[in-house]
């Protein structure tokens, strides 16, 4: 007896069928990064911000007056986000950029002539304008609700420390172009310095410092050659700016807005009438 | 007729009429808040402003003065600030209305319900997030960042200019020596933000827009902000000419602009136009009526207020808080004061000891 002959496989081309939700849900490669399912339930809602580092700086709840548009205008949010989108931009600037009286122009200058659609400058330039108007807005709404009253008064003074310093990393990235603009704007900045009362070579009082005929504070020691590592705008004053802009002022800056976060959380969130 | 409205203009600007004119507008919006916010009002001021800007845009002078890239956003500024202040103004009008009436403030209302952060709040930021990248994207499409010539530290460009948020105490270099207005009063500045919440302690105005309860701190601080930081701003960068001259904002930046350099110190009125003595040769003695009249300014009005007009807050607030809200508020007014007595008697300082570089 002939064998039946087996029903020839056909050969059939299927692509693999991938479910995101399966794989959020079932892999466990999904389950490992994502945990849970995003339902329409107040656990999976709840557990969308705690379990997500990003997100829990956020409380799960939040009374519903603070979480209007209308009251917080999303400003200090927003100056956050801008500082991100300024790290990022920052970055990639580093990149293509070398603090030398040498080639700091030229880098510029080949930034824009070599990288193809280059608004990359752009993005970082205006957004550090950005992030000094959405600062400031920041700090008009805090005082126009009267936020900044017990028990959030440390609050405040930390986000008085924080639109300083934001003006200081936008005051360094100034000079960085090495351009004619640039170069003078610090040089009229920087020479406010000068005249420090007690630590200005031409502030008052700086004469008392001395011992006997010899001058403490003169103009290789006082606070604006410690600024500018110099007498004048130069080499010095590039380096040190860069540094105090790419490095030293984001860390104090990073670590004051976790203080700053913090403290939002830990003095009952964003304020409500009482 | 537009020419006559641009001359008019300039034939009116100067740094006192500025600020003068400022200063009866916001006089003006914080006495009557309801009108402002009123819908003519808005509509007015929109108009207004409108028509000024079109106008002012029509001028090649001044379109080439607010369009540059980095002054941009001094201008996007101002109209993002003054939305928000008249934004902040109109929900306090509301709230007052309401508290008037008995009834809880709309964030009252609302901040005994609570919502899941997910996804009524993240929402809101992820959306503002995106409108911003969109916005700041398009922006660095269409507006280049300046780059000018390379740095050359024998050219001073005229005039030179600090980035534009320190044009305010460049300003104040005008009235003040940088010992002041470059360290002293941003110092002040810093110092003063921080103590507001060490003086302004009352709780129960907290956590929502109110303007009635809370004008004494409102009034203080939107006139800081917008007079002496904004507006300095605003004279600093875009009526500023070659040698910081002051030019209206038609005025074409003439380099050779002749302004007489005619400012006298207090020294010098008392001692050679009223006594017709001469200067004495001690700077003490010299400089006597000067440090009479500043330690007279800080001691006597906290004083005679303490017990007069402002002792409610005098008995609110202690001795030390009253002292340091008294330094703050009269170093904040020292700068319209100086203002004003440069144009009226063109004094250069009240206090002139160019021996220690101590001049006020």
């Amino acid at each position: 007896m002939p064998e039946p002959e087996k029903p020839k496989k056909k050969f059939e081309f299927k692509l693999p069928q991938f479910s995101w939700k399966d794989f959020r849900l079932k892999t466990q490669v999904g389950k490992s990064i994502f945990r849970h399912d995003y339902k329409d339930d107040d656990r999976d809602r709840a557990l969308t911000v705690l379990t997500n580092v990003f997100f829990h700086l956020h409380p799960v709840k939040v009374r519903k007056s603070g979480a209007r548009f209308g009251f917080t205008w999303c400003a200090g949010g927003l100056s956050f986000f801008v500082f991100l989108t300024l790290v990022v931009s920052g970055i990639l600037l580093m990149f293509y950029y070398r603090p030398t009286v040498e080639y700091a122009y030229n880098d510029i200058i080949a930034m824009r002539e070599h990288v193809p659609f280059g608004i990359m400058r752009e993005l970082h330039r205006w957004g550090a304008h950005a992030m000094i108007i959405t600062v400031w807005l920041h700090m008009f709404r805090v005082f126009m609700t009267g936020s900044y009253k017990p028990p959030r008064e440390f609050n405040w003074v930390i986000g008085v420390i924080l639109l300083v310093l934001t003006m200081l990393l936008s005051f360094t990235g100034y000079l960085l172009p090495w351009d004619q603009l640039a170069m003078w704007a610090i040089t009229v900045g920087s020479n406010m310095a000068r005249a420090t009362p007690f630590l200005g070579h031409e502030g008052p009082g700086a004469a008392l410092l001395s011992f006997g005929d010899i001058q403490l504070i003169h103009s290789g020691s006082d606070v604006r050659f410690a600024l500018l590592g110099g007498r004048f705008v130069g080499e010095g004053a590039l380096l040190r700016f860069y540094i105090l802009h790419c490095v030293a002022i984001p860390t104090v800056v990073v670590i004051l807005m976790a203080v700053h976060f913090w403290r939002i959380r830990k003095d009952g969130g964003i304020s409500a009438p009482l | 007729m537009i020419e006559a409205f641009k001359g008019a203009v300039d034939a009116f600007s100067s740094p006192v009429t500025i600020f003068t004119a400022a200063a009866l507008f916001l006089t003006l919006f914080v006495s009557f808040p309801k009108f402002f916010v009123s819908k003519p009002a808005t509509l007015g001021m929109v108009i207004l402003s409108g028509i000024f800007f079109f106008i002012g845009l029509t001028d090649k002078h001044f379109k080439s003065i607010v369009t540059k890239p980095d002054n941009v956003p001094i201008v996007a500024m101002l109209f993002i600030f003054g939305y928000f202040t008249w934004f902040s103004l109109k929900k306090a009008v509301t709230n007052d209305a309401l508290v008037a009436a008995g009834k809880p403030t709309v964030e009252k209302a609302e901040a005994e319900q609570k919502v899941m952060v997910f996804p009524y709040l993240i929402y809101i930021e992820f959306v503002v997030a995106l409108a911003y990248s969109i916005g700041l994207v398009l922006w660095s499409i269409f507006l280049k960042a300046p780059l000018e010539q390379p740095a050359n530290p024998t050219i001073s460009p005229n005039p030179s200019k600090a980035p534009w948020y320190f044009l305010g105490l460049q300003e104040m270099l005008v009235y003040f020596d940088p010992w002041i207005a470059g360290v002293l009063l941003p110092t002040f500045i810093i110092v003063g933000l921080c103590c507001i919440p060490y003086i302004d302690r009352d709780t129960k105005m907290s956590g929502f827009y109110s303007y009635k309860g809370r004008r004494r701190a409102i009034i203080p601080f939107l006139f800081g902000f917008w007079l002496l930081w904004i507006l300095l701003i605003v004279v600093g960068t875009f009526l500023r000419g070659p040698n910081w001259n002051f030019f209206g904002p038609f005025e074409v930046w003439d380099v050779h602009k002749v302004v007489p350099l005619v400012n006298v110190n207090l020294s010098e009125f008392i001692y050679i136009k009223w006594l017709g003595t001469g200067l004495p040769k001690l700077w003490l003695i010299r400089e006597l009526p000067g440090i009479a009249i500043i330690g007279a300014y800080f001691l006597i009005p906290p004083a005679i207020l303490a017990v007069t007009a402002l002792k409610s807050v005098y008995e609110k607030l202690g001795a030390v808080r009253y002292s340091i809200l008294m330094i703050l508020a009269l170093t904040m007014l020292a700068l319209p004061i100086k203002m004003y007595l440069r144009w009226a008697f063109n004094l250069k300082y009240l206090v002139a000891i160019p021996e220690f570089f101590f001049n006020i």
